[in-house]
């Protein structure tokens, strides 16, 4: 069974149609990375599995998305336990305005960890997980925001590691990186895929051609291509595709 | 020619600034020495003096002393640290008492005289008189006359400033008065501002708070005495008839035009601070499983802590400060509360009600300004500790990542 499987997905920001038909089956443990043009969708598309969009005033979907063979967009599912399955990462690392320990152990305690052996346990678990725990352990009680971008951004891979999501979102997670944070980064995906579900959205399709099992091209709000990696870099069966790993456009 | 005009208008910037300062300073130092003038005044009235009989021990008396002593609260010099005798009060106009008017003499030539007469006959005397009338070889004896004392005014629990001889200034009740009653007005302010700020910013639609703010906002702009008439009409009768008063100007009602006044800067300030706290925070947040509130009383008020306690402070500032309201509505009963339902007075209200009485320069005048330094310092400290706390609390927790 695949890990999530999206069918017919219409997504509407008020009159806006954001995201035409797309299916899409995603297998656990695969790494899949969308590309395309700025406003494509892909994001749109990515901040579905985890119901982010819901936010968005006067935001409607159509269509259907299963997780582990569940609606998530059923009455019945809890949206904050759904969050809790699949984590998410954002553009710009945002720790909170609490400690480096304190931004860790966060998903923990909101969702109702009392146990404070097993939060630090699980804290330096997800620190060293993130590859982050050999620069953090000694000031673990500081400000998060005395670290560096790339190192916040691990922190911030870190905090979304700690509640044990299933499947991790990764909205462009590299794209205010210097190269060497994103060297680090790649790497770390390269770590987590052992465990997590990974779907990335990037604009660097070397990053892409670098991390990803698949990848999916998105243009216009449509998904044109969804394949193997190597596949899609090599040999693309839609010209839009060529023209846009080739940089013809985009 | 350029940099010339941006020379000259760099100099008008700077002339701006220093004369902006330089008469900021000018009116503390003004403020001060007007102030601490009061020290150099006797605790007597001027250019009148105390006497007592030559054999009387007691060689001064504390301003409270006289006071009591003059009000017959007491009434044997053994409670001054005298010989056990009855003390008789002695003011000028008791003269024509002793003294038939040909022996005053046509001009009160020969009062002094007279006084001396008195004071020598009566073991038990305290005469007050002004100084012209105490002749060179007058039989009784002047009581010291020191110069009112630091400890008298700041720690002295009564303010009566007209009293004579010696008048009252105790600061005691005017302190307590301004700080019970802004302490209440921030103990009824402080969960309503938060909580209308809280819903304001993160649960009203946007439509809700396009409604509210202009309205909360507009509370701001209302006149003080507005409210106090507001106060004095609608809450002082509300909490006579509630807590059954024999009158319902208290503090009470003074907090709750305070608070009432002090709303509006606590809302817009902390909420405008909760607004800022970044979309991306919330994100990070919600996308850990946190619910809604969680995100709010986890992520976005300790996020924007320090706009919230900068608003808190100005509210605060602004109930410490506000006279007029709080003129009308407490009653201005210059003694020290025990319980808020009590009339009492503030430093703000006392100055605005009496500086037009006292006499330019006089004691009193001077104990009002003094008042004002009290107010000054009591504001200062209250804006250096937030500035202390939020840079505690700030530290690296700044806005910017």
């Amino acid at each position: 069974m695949n890990k999530i499987d999206a069918q017919h997905v219409n997504f509407f920001y008020g009159d806006f149609q954001a995201l035409k038909d797309i299916s899409m089956a995603i297998e656990e443990k695969a790494v899949v990375a969308f590309i395309g043009p700025s406003g494509c969708g892909k994001s749109t598309f990515l901040r579905l599995f985890n119901r982010m969009n819901d936010l968005i005033p006067g935001a409607r979907l159509e269509g259907k998305i299963q997780i582990d063979g569940v609606n998530i967009y059923d009455k019945s599912v809890q949206v904050d336990e759904l969050r809790k399955n699949v984590g998410m990462v954002f553009q710009r690392p945002n720790p909170f305005p609490k400690s480096i320990f304190e931004n860790v152990a966060y998903g923990l305690r909101v969702n109702g960890v009392k146990d404070n052996e097993f939060i630090r346990h699980r804290v330096e678990e997800t620190l060293k997980g993130a590859a982050l725990w050999d620069e953090v352990k000694n000031k673990l009680k500081e400000s998060a925001f005395a670290l560096s971008g790339g190192q916040q951004q691990r922190l911030c891979i870190a905090r979304a590691m700690a509640v044990s999501p299933s499947v991790l979102l990764m909205d462009e997670p590299a794209s205010a990186l210097d190269p060497i944070s994103t060297a680090k980064v790649e790497e770390l995906i390269h770590e987590l895929k052992k465990e997590y579900t990974i779907v990335i959205v990037t604009h660097n399709m070397q990053q892409a051609a670098r991390v990803s099992d698949k990848t999916a091209f998105f243009y216009m709000g449509s998904m044109v291509e969804y394949d193997d990696t190597k596949k899609i870099f090599t040999n693309p069966s839609k010209e839009a595709t060529q023209n846009y790993i080739t940089g013809r456009f985009g | 020619m350029k940099q010339v005009w941006e020379k000259i208008v760099e100099g008008i910037l700077t002339c701006s600034g220093f004369i902006t300062s330089i008469t900021i300073v000018l009116i503390v130092i003004f403020l001060f020495t007007e102030a601490f003038g009061l020290f150099g005044n006797k605790v007597t009235e001027e250019g009148y003096v105390l006497a007592v009989n030559g054999k009387n021990p007691v060689r001064e008396l504390s301003a409270v002393q006289i006071k009591d002593v003059f009000d017959e609260e007491i009434t044997n010099w053994s409670e001054v640290g005298g010989p056990d005798i009855g003390i008789k009060v002695f003011r000028l106009e008791d003269i024509t008492s002793y003294f038939s008017e040909e022996e005053l003499g046509a001009e009160y030539d020969k009062a002094g005289e007279c006084i001396g007469k008195v004071v020598a006959d009566h073991p038990g005397i305290i005469a007050f008189v002004p100084a012209k009338f105490i002749e060179k070889d007058f039989p009784g004896r002047l009581l010291k006359d020191e110069h009112i004392s630091f400890s008298e005014v700041f720690a002295g629990k009564e303010w009566f400033p007209t009293a004579t001889p010696a008048p009252q200034f105790g600061f005691v009740p005017l302190v307590m008065g301004t700080l019970w009653v802004s302490f209440f007005a921030i103990l009824f302010a402080l969960p309503f501002g938060l909580s209308v700020a809280v819903y304001m910013s993160e649960v009203a639609s946007s439509r809700t708070r396009g409604f509210l703010k202009p309205v909360i906002e507009l509370l701001n702009g209302i006149p003080s005495v507005v409210y106090g008439f507001f106060g004095l009409i609608v809450i002082v009768p509300l909490i006579q008839k509630v807590f059954d008063l024999p009158v319902g100007e208290t503090g009470l009602a003074g907090s709750i035009v305070l608070a009432i006044m002090a709303l509006p800067t606590i809302i817009t300030v902390s909420e405008d601070a909760m607004r800022n706290c970044p979309r991306a925070m919330r994100e990070a947040s919600l996308a850990l499983g946190a619910t809604h509130w969680q995100t709010i009383y986890k992520v976005v008020i300790p996020f924007s802590i320090s706009g919230i306690t900068s608003g808190v402070v100005l509210g605060i500032g602004r109930a410490i400060g506000e006279t007029m309201a709080v003129l009308m509505v407490t009653g201005n009963a210059a003694v020290i509360p025990t319980t808020i339902l009590e009339p009492l007075r503030t430093i703000p209200a006392t100055i605005a009600a009496e500086l037009g009485e006292a006499p330019a320069g006089g004691a009193h005048y001077e104990a009002l300004f003094l008042l004002g330094v009290v107010l000054f310092l009591i504001t200062m400290i209250i804006n250096f500790s937030v500035e202390y706390i939020s840079s505690k609390t700030g530290a690296g927790f700044g806005r910017k990542s």
